[in-house]
């Protein structure tokens, strides 16, 4: 008895600390809540990367290198927290791309989400293929693919550009131009790729655009090439300084946005917790005044249920969305399910004439059964819709899941010990009510 | 069991509700939301008024929108359907929501789903739904492989199933009608609810049969001479009071979201609820009732 009694005070101890650091830790911030873009606001983007003048073999790392140079952009800009990752998606609609999320909390205007990403140069290196005919520069060519072939360098082998002016040549004014300077793979494989090709052509683009189409003459090795386009001394200034924070391998094309305003999401949260205090709270209150003490306990077990998702959510961290929120709220009317399966057949038992004891522990043996097939048959749910699901409704199952797994726990656990703790095995008319239904008979 | 002995009525009742489903759902048909069809979806909002729909669509046609749809929303909101933005329109979205800067205007959200993505969660939400509907089927025939008297197995898992379809098909009715009523569109949200329903109420269902056949059992080995109807009544009293308390403490949750919850996830609740009502009600009214007369049905015919 002595031992039990240990282990309720335990739980209640162990329950209360856990509350009060998921408090603490709110507060302070040191591990807040992670709220998703429909709660904080903000904008999602997501881009289609261009891989079709890619060898194939690049793929992964020229997705990385996208990221890298996006990210790097994006927090530049101190967007704080940002989100950019690389996603195979598109199986599902046929025929499969890479694709780039980018999530900017706090950033509420789209135009200037997508501009903000948009400045970012991409500077991609072709071949012209051999017998095609050298194009105009400065403009986009609708047969790019046809004339060029992609080659082994791209836009993530830049190292660092700047700008330089070229000798001027009887009395022509010093025409700037940029130097790119490559990074030692880039260096070597451009060193290679000179070597191999002199006397082609060798096509620069930037955003698409061929700015120019210099033919090799010799080998380069020192991993520099020259980019002159005929740009005006501010142009020239303006795309070093871009492209020294970075340039993508691919182009990019915008196929999705999702702008979420401040106010918006801040009412969400509002009502999401408004909603989650008085669903426990009148789940609470139906539970004692239908259950009386076993009741009771079942409040004392949700409370710890509570208490522990709560600390999940901070710790592993799950991003809440209004979806995980409601998924929150139904767990936890799903979460005293247990417990009233628990306490109806505990009442079975005592019909049946058993002794207060006896009829606790065969209630909990018996009712276990029901108990897990009826959260298997939630897990297979929450498991497929996360499996399957968007960010939207991963946040909903992810929540779900963990909610029935945790339930399962307190519900069982911790009920159980409060219970036995009780010492009720007076046959006495106080605790024949106390364990009696909403319901006088 | 006065269930039993009435099922008549149920069944009649269970019947009209499916009808009236049917008919919802034939009448005010399912539209898809912007996910799954892909294109745009803003929510405007006007602090000082919102301008007449006249004038706001007159501005959108002049921007270059066709085939958009315009609903009120709130006290003072725009909710804008439309195909995907040019660059130049979502430019100047904000300028030209606020009727050329007449009516200020605070974009709550704007979305854009390219055709793609629309696609690809379509087909996810079917895989979703065969994969649910499928590892369901699998929980059932599970929960039933024993074989047992005087109804094989197969019987329960099927009746089980009829009261999944039953389960799925009221929300799904219903929802029909609240998209005529405020115009709730089928998006990945409500498949989600809908799956959900079903892995929540497919228990209930098993748990009254379980009790059947643990009935039975008893039965057997006590050698007592019951008539099946007996016993299944008997087994529906037995968990009728588990069955409503689970199902009315998650009610009393999905009703505080319903009520006071973010607005995203109103009709998410709503269905949520409709279904666990209907699946309560299913695994009650039919389920059993529905044995029973299989049984009838079967001795009749043997004889």
């Amino acid at each position: 008895m002595l031992k039990i009694r240990l282990a309720v005070g335990l739980i209640l101890v162990f329950g209360a600390t856990l509350g009060w650091f998921v408090e603490s830790s709110q507060t302070n911030g040191t591990r807040p809540f992670k709220l998703g873009l429909d709660l904080s606001g903000g904008t999602q983007l997501v881009y289609r990367a261009e891989l079709s003048a890619l060898e194939s073999g690049d793929v992964a790392e020229s997705m990385a290198a996208l990221r890298d140079t996006i990210e790097r952009r994006v927090n530049l800009f101190g967007v704080s927290e940002p989100l950019v990752q690389t996603q195979r998606g598109g199986t599902f609609a046929g025929e499969s791309e890479e694709r780039l999320l980018i999530e900017l909390p706090g950033v509420t205007d789209t135009d200037e989400a997508i501009r903000l990403i948009g400045q970012t140069p991409v500077l991609e290196f072709r071949m012209l293929r051999e017998n095609a005919d050298v194009p105009g520069t400065g403009q986009l060519l609708e047969n790019v693919n046809q004339l060029f072939e992609p080659s082994a360098i791209t836009g993530k082998h830049l190292a660092s550009a700047q700008i330089q002016f070229n000798q001027s040549v009887g009395g022509v004014p010093n025409e700037p131009v940029v130097a790119l300077n490559f990074n030692s793979e880039g260096g070597r494989i451009f060193a290679d790729l000179t070597r191999d090709n002199v006397g082609r052509f060798f096509g620069i683009f930037l955003d698409g655009v061929p700015i120019s189409v210099p033919i090799i003459q010799e080998s380069i090795p020192n991993g520099t090439a020259i980019i002159s386009g005929g740009f005006t001394p501010e142009g020239a200034k303006e795309l070093a300084r871009n492209l020294n924070f970075g340039a993508l391998p691919v182009p990019i094309e915008l196929i999705s946005t999702q702008t979420v305003s401040g106010t918006l999401g801040a009412e969400a949260v509002e009502s999401g917790i408004a909603a989650a205090l008085w669903g426990i709270l009148a789940v609470a209150l139906f539970m004692v005044l239908w259950y009386r003490l076993p009741g009771l306990i079942a409040v004392v077990a949700l409370s710890l249920y509570i208490v522990v998702t709560l600390a999940l959510f901070q710790w592993i961290p799950v991003t809440l969305t209004a979806a995980g929120i409601a998924a929150f709220i139904l767990s936890v009317g799903m979460a005293v399910d247990a417990n009233v399966l628990i306490f109806e057949r505990m009442k079975e038992e005592l019909r049946a004439g058993k002794q207060t004891k006896e009829a606790i522990h065969d209630g909990f043996s018996r009712a276990w059964l029901s108990i897990r097939d009826s959260n298997i048959s939630s897990m297979i749910t929450a498991t497929i819709l996360f499996w399957f699901g968007t960010s939207l409704i991963k946040g909903f199952a992810l929540v779900f899941g963990l909610g029935v797994l945790v339930s399962m726990l307190t519900a069982i656990t911790v009920s159980r010990t409060l219970m036995f703790s009780l010492n009720l095995n007076a046959e006495k008319g106080i605790t024949r009510f106390l364990f009696g239904s909403g319901v006088a008979k | 069991m006065f269930i039993i002995a009435n099922r008549n009525i149920f069944f009649i009742l269970s019947g009209v509700l499916v009808a009236a489903s049917l008919l919802s759902i034939a009448v005010f048909g399912l539209k898809l939301g912007t996910d799954f069809t892909g294109g745009t979806l803003a929510q405007a909002t006007y602090a000082g008024g919102r301008p007449a729909p006249e004038a706001l669509s007159a501005a959108l046609d002049e921007a270059g929108f066709v085939g958009y749809s315009l609903r009120e929303a709130n006290e003072n909101d725009y909710i804008l359907r439309a195909a995907n933005l040019t660059t130049e329109q979502r430019e100047n979205i904000e300028e030209i929501l606020s009727v050329g800067g007449e009516s200020p205007v605070v974009i709550a959200q704007l979305t854009d789903v390219g055709p793609t993505i629309g696609k690809e969660l379509r087909n996810k939400a079917l895989v979703a739904v065969v994969l649910v509907m499928t590892a369901i089927l699998l929980f059932i025939a599970f929960a039933f492989r024993k074989v047992s008297k005087p109804i094989s197995s197969w019987v329960y898992g099927g009746i089980a199933l009829v009261t999944l379809g039953f389960d799925v098909l009221i929300p799904i009715g219903f929802y029909a009608f609240l998209g005529a009523l405020t115009g709730a569109q089928v998006d990945t949200l409500f498949v989600t609810a809908v799956l959900t329903v079903l892995g929540y109420s497919v228990h209930d269902t098993i748990v009254v049969f379980d009790r059947t056949r643990e009935n039975l059992r008893i039965n057997q080995e006590k050698n007592r001479r019951e008539d099946f109807a007996e016993t299944a009544g008997r087994a529906l009293g037995q968990t009728f009071v588990r069955s409503v308390t689970t199902s009315l403490t998650t009610a009393i949750a999905l009703l505080a979201l319903y009520l006071l919850g973010p607005e995203s996830t109103t009709h998410f609740a709503l269905t949520l609820l409709v279904g666990i009502v209907a699946g309560t009600y299913s695994s009650i009214f039919l389920a059993t009732p529905l044995l029973v007369a299989v049984e009838r049905w079967r001795g009749q015919k043997g004889k």
